[in-house]
């Protein structure tokens, strides 16, 4: 395998076992080297971003269905004057004066629009299914272990909600729930902890599988066959 | 018109669009527009604007890093750094696709090289993403293993009670989640990992995802309510 490698893929894997590592340095301290490529990340993601979204939304949902039918699509021109409204909040540049106001009646449809579909969708597609489901589970109890679990369950998803219900203070029963609240809280956040630490190693696991076995048991190890 | 245009837009898309909800599907309101049709295509001019969003975004990071060179600032070289890998990324993205229909106008006039620069799958912005963006990106993550462990050392000290439920159950799932810790919690007793999976899983962590989804629903639902009846305007900024 190693044999194979050209000198374009030798290039590439030293390249990224050179940002691999210049990120990592940070760890030891901040340094020139990880700040360069912390910045050339930063670019690139960004410029990532320009592109996908010229490519699937700009051309692909503006302009190609303007210039393939204009007359069935110039709705479309409403949009894209909204569009470049939000673009005036670079205003004032040079001989531009101060425009950004109008930025805001671009927004205001985003808002408008997330607001309106948010409000059916949380009521009808989160709250509604998530409080059926919690006690729905009380219909398949078979045994007592169904039903402890299912109590378990309805326990945990009402102290939640009283523990984050600030409109009155938490004292005599209110508190008493609460306090319940925040021990199931502290179980699940400890458990949430658990399940993010193992995905970062993985990720982790995986770096040091490229720089060990691509790296240096590749491109490394081929220069001294 | 700076203030009360946009709560108009504001008001009416959104009360549009939850409005649409009750309505029948297939019933046709004017010229055989349906309200489906009316939703689908304020999501579209939605989308649209989000994408001018986006492209302001990225407009505004060249604008700050280029302002930061010119006045010298003690970090500018990595200001320039970051403009030159924007746009040596940006720049072959943004070109259209030669499967785009203003692409295949464009390459008509273009040197037909361009299009190597302008496709979806062109070789340049995915070598660049294959090689530099998701191996940074990654190893950035991988980093944060480490300030987690140490976090985790300094905050996770059994003080009180609520602390210790904390550790625990953080411990057992980090235990449970490696084929090693679950051969020695096997070991212990094979019953540990079936109950972390349903007790600690299936019903504590998931009844509290489920109450805080149900709560942040809720309170997202009452947001939309307050912009709907055009009491919430914070989007509208100060001026």
């Amino acid at each position: 395998m190693t044999e194979s490698l050209t000198t374009g893929a030798h290039l590439t894997l030293w390249l990224e076992a050179f940002v691999t590592l210049a990120l990592f340095s940070f760890l030891y301290k901040d340094n020139p080297v990880y700040k360069f490529v912390e910045h050339v990340f930063a670019g690139l993601s960004a410029g990532y971003y320009a592109g996908l979204i010229c490519q699937s939304v700009i051309y692909t949902q503006l302009m190609d269905p303007l210039y393939t039918d204009f007359g069935a699509n110039f709705m479309l021109l409403i949009p894209f004057v909204f569009g470049m409204m939000m673009l005036t909040r670079l205003t004032p540049i040079g001989p531009i004066p101060d425009l950004s106001w109008m930025s805001r009646w671009g927004l205001a449809i985003t808002v408008g629009s997330t607001a309106g579909i948010f409000l059916i969708a949380q009521l009808h597609g989160l709250v509604m299914p998530q409080t059926l489901d919690t006690f729905a589970q009380f219909s398949k109890v078979t045994d007592f272990r169904s039903f402890a679990m299912a109590s378990l369950i309805l326990v945990g998803v009402i102290s939640t909600l009283v523990y984050f219900y600030f409109s009155k203070e938490h004292k005599g029963v209110l508190g008493g729930v609460a306090k319940v609240g925040i021990w199931f809280i502290m179980v699940a956040f400890g458990a949430q902890f658990g399940y993010t630490v193992m995905g970062r190693v993985s990720l982790l696991i995986g770096r040091m599988s490229f720089l060990i076995d691509d790296w240096i048991g590749g491109s490394i190890g081929s220069l001294f066959n | 018109m700076k203030r009360t245009v946009p709560i108009i837009l504001a008001v009416s898309t959104a009360s549009i669009l939850a409005l649409v909800f009750f309505l029948n599907r297939d019933f046709a309101m004017f010229f055989g527009v349906t309200p489906d049709d009316i939703k689908q295509e304020i999501l579209i001019w939605v989308t649209i604007i989000g994408g001018f969003t986006l492209i302001l975004g990225v407009v505004s990071i060249l604008q700050v890093n280029l302002k930061s060179f010119s006045q010298k600032k003690p970090d500018r070289w990595y200001s320039l750094v970051t403009i030159i890998s924007l746009l040596v990324m940006a720049i072959p993205g943004i070109f259209p696709g030669p499967e785009t229909e203003v692409g295949k106008v464009l390459y008509t006039y273009l040197p037909s090289w361009i299009g190597v620069y302008g496709s979806q799958n062109g070789i340049i912005v995915n070598w660049l993403f294959d090689h530099l963006d998701a191996p940074m990106m990654s190893t950035m993550f991988a980093t944060l293993a480490f300030y987690i462990a140490s976090a985790a050392y300094r905050a996770f000290r059994a003080r009180t009670l609520e602390a210790t439920l904390l550790l625990v159950a953080a411990v057992l799932v980090m235990f449970w989640r490696v084929p090693m810790g679950e051969a020695v919690l096997n070991m212990v007793s094979p019953e540990i990992p079936e109950w972390i999976n349903m007790i600690l899983m299936r019903g504590v962590n998931a009844s509290v995802q489920r109450g805080i989804i149900i709560g942040a629903a809720l309170g997202a639902a009452s947001m939309s309510l307050r912009i709907i009846l055009g009491i919430e305007r914070i989007y509208l900024g100060k001026t």
